[in-house]
């Protein structure tokens, strides 16, 4: 993922003492988590008794200390009109509320407001592992009498996270790299309509190259079993015919358990998802439940023969991996060739200079020379930075730095 | 005291009977409206309305009915007879509502269709051979559907009842109420209430309109009660011995009838079993007039046309 810069430089040795560092600092968490399944995979040498034993193996356990330590980062965004249950549903599988103060604007208020952005950020942990979740709202959506334009806001958010991401991974100190990019949209579907309306198909199909779309079937007890059966299919169909990509759920690996691959299949015949959600505690049949009450019954949030929200939070979150990955290997690389491709080459600095739209040479076509001595300029200053933040640690003592963070 | 007492019987109250059988010898007309997104259980609720198959099919959507792209006026007539008395029901559909991306004045071909038939019922009255019942295709009722969002009113609904609220009976109803608990559904409706007064708009029964003090009082009471929560169906399940309209989900059968579920009951009988007749007046001593009123100001004078020269334009 970030070895592409490191090509560039010459084969010298320090250079190759600089480009090993560079490599393992920019190594994300979740390349390591890869190697952690890889390693977790070699049972034979777990045994430490075990003739020829080195010791390597206890890395996925450095591994996972160190990202417990550091945390992980995940945005998840949320679109849909208003009135389809988003924040409430958002609540419910979190547990938590992330819109406290919230005052819902009645139509007249409507009328001049455009999309806005609306990120929220919350910090949930769970058995010491920390999640830095942001939540990003997409209030005003769909509004509007003409909603033409409504989408526009919302891929322009998405494109700027991309480019502040290629922007700092291009720059110069790559040590904190905060990751906003947008990891999954879920996509709020009306159960009232009888499948797609126009707006959900154009879209979807303006964002699935962004970003990984999973479309949810909101508010779902309107539904009887069998409207809600036909609607998903129907959905399904409108889809495949508008040649819509949502995000596809990896199938299990051969070496699964049967449970997973099992799960994996029953999550993978479900979508979409049709949920409800809720954060009230109905009493049910002599227990506590989280549900809605109603003269009739009482729908169960967590009761999967009532609706699919078990489904869609066991998905979110064995996935969450998953989906960080597509995002950086199939949205984000599309997203930075794209960019560079229109663009320029990298500065000195690391930015991207954009060229004027009139000519624009191709990077390929540019002197191959030029740009190896920027890059062995820009390395000497790197190295003499380095050089400098060495001198700087040995002064302040041990134990203070740690080196380049891995 | 009304008048001068009598000394014996007279009959005369046998008017009532005599006009009773008149009304079910000739029948009666009815045009009601239904507009809304789609979706929104707009033929359901007619059907189970009128307790017959009037509106197009209401269960299900096949795959050939796609979202027209601009709004189209669709009417269907039934005649349906009950306790001797028929009724010649006619629906209008407006599929396309609202559906579209841009929905920008996407009420105008509504508008257009009503006042065609003002028009129509128009130049029949100012003939000079009339015909002894001009047919009435005016909408008597416009059931406009609301989206049980739980929020507040979407400005597409203030948009479309504000333009026109002054040339028909609109009613609005809160579509497919099962969605909301009850909590839930005071709350929506006391938001839209708001709203609807906020902006100045007036739905059927008008307060304007009300003739005495025993009108106001009734309307008063069906007012503070709009807009209806309703849930329409044409499927029938066995609750407590009895067969009852509903719907079944896992965890409960909603029944359309009972108070408790859903204000279905209060709408039908609000429509049908008390102001059927009322909306109808209305719409022809006041919609009607006011559309009547403006033309001839507009024209400075209708002429009659005689009922040989079809082809002779008046001045209208």
């Amino acid at each position: 993922c970030h070895s592409l810069d490191v090509t560039f430089m010459g084969n010298r040795l320090i250079d190759s003492l600089v480009a090993a560092l560079m490599y393992l600092a920019g190594l994300s968490m979740l390349s390591m988590s890869r190697l952690c399944f890889f390693f977790h995979q070699q049972g034979q040498f777990t045994n430490p008794e075990t003739p020829g034993y080195v010791g390597f193996a206890n890395l996925p356990n450095q591994v996972h200390r160190k990202s417990v330590k550091k945390g992980f980062e995940f945005t998840l965004m949320v679109v849909g009109e208003s009135g389809l249950g988003k924040s409430t549903l958002i609540n419910s599988l979190f547990l938590t509320d992330l819109y406290p103060e919230r005052v819902i604007p009645g139509a007249a208020e409507k009328i001049e407001r455009t999309v806005q952005i609306e990120a929220s950020t919350v910090e949930i942990e769970e058995r010491g592992v920390k999640l830095r979740l942001t939540v990003v709202d997409t209030p005003g959506y769909g509004d509007a009498i003409n909603s033409q334009d409504c989408f526009s806001t919302i891929i322009a958010y998405i494109d700027d996270q991309f480019e502040r991401y290629l922007h700092d991974e291009s720059g110069l100190n790559r040590r904190h790299i905060v990751d906003n990019r947008v990891h999954c949209c879920f996509y709020f579907i009306s159960p009232l309509g009888h499948g797609l309306k126009p707006l959900d198909v154009q879209f979807m199909k303006a964002i699935h190259n962004k970003v990984n779309v999973v479309p949810v079937i909101a508010k779902a007890d309107t539904l009887t079993l069998k409207e809600r059966e036909r609607l998903k299919r129907r959905i399904l169909d409108e889809i495949d015919e508008h040649g819509i990509k949502i995000y596809h759920l990896p199938d299990a690996e051969s070496d699964e358990d049967e449970d997973f691959k099992e799960q994996t299949r029953i999550l993978k015949t479900s979508i979409p998802f049709a949920v409800v959600g809720s954060n009230q505690q109905i009493e049910a049949k002599g227990k506590k439940v989280r549900g809605r009450l109603y003269p009739w019954g009482v729908v169960e949030v967590e009761n999967p023969e009532h609706n699919d929200f078990l489904k869609l939070r066991t998905m979110l979150i064995t996935h969450m991996q998953d989906l960080q990955e597509v995002t950086q290997d199939l949205h984000y690389e599309n997203f930075r060739s794209e960019r560079l491709k229109r663009g320029g080459r990298l500065s000195s600095h690391g930015y991207i200079l954009p060229l004027s739209p009139a000519k624009g040479p191709d990077p390929e076509e540019m002197d191959k020379d030029m740009i190896l001595q920027e890059k062995e300029a820009e390395l000497r200053r790197m190295q003499e930075m380095i050089a400098k933040m060495q001198a700087q640690m040995q002064k302040q003592g041990d134990g203070e730095g740690d080196g380049p963070h891995v | 005291m009304w008048g001068s007492t009598l000394l014996g019987y007279v009959g005369i109250d046998t008017i009532i009977e005599q006009m009773r059988k008149k009304t079910m010898k000739t029948g009666f007309d009815f045009n009601i409206m239904v507009v809304g997104q789609s979706g929104l259980g707009k033929s359901t609720l007619v059907n189970t309305l009128f307790k017959s198959q009037v509106s197009r099919r209401s269960s299900g959507w096949s795959r050939d009915d796609k979202i027209p792209k601009t709004v189209e006026i669709k009417s269907v007539s039934h005649v349906i007879e009950e306790g001797g008395v028929k009724m010649k029901l006619t629906v209008i559909d407006t599929p396309g509502f609202g559906d579209q991306i841009n929905n920008e004045n996407c009420w105008e071909p509504i508008s257009k269709y009503i006042n065609e038939q003002y028009e129509k019922f128009l130049k029949e009255e100012v003939n000079i051979a009339r015909k002894k019942r001009i047919p009435d295709t005016r909408v008597h009722c416009c059931l406009y559907f609301i989206s049980p969002t739980g929020h507040s009113l979407r400005q597409l609904d203030v948009e479309f009842m504000k333009h026109l609220g002054r040339a028909v009976n609109i009613i609005p109803v809160i579509a497919k109420a099962d969605t909301l608990t009850p909590e839930e559904k005071t709350e929506f409706k006391q938001r839209v209430r708001k709203e609807l007064e906020v902006c100045g708009i007036e739905f059927y029964p008008q307060k304007e309109f009300d003739e005495d003090m025993e009108d106001k009082s009734d309307n008063d009471k069906i007012r503070e009660a709009m807009p209806f929560a309703v849930v329409g169906s044409d499927k029938e399940y066995q609750v407590n011995g009895k067969r009852v309209l509903g719907r079944k989900t896992a965890w409960g059968i909603v029944e359309v009838e009972n108070p408790n579920h859903c204000e279905f009951s209060l709408l039908r009988d609000f429509l049908i079993r008390s102001h059927l007749q009322d909306l109808k007046e209305v719409t022809h001593n006041i919609h009607y007039e006011t559309y009547r009123a403006k033309r001839l100001n507009d024209n400075g004078g209708l002429h009659p046309i005689s009922s040989s020269s079809d082809t002779q334009e008046s001045n209208l």
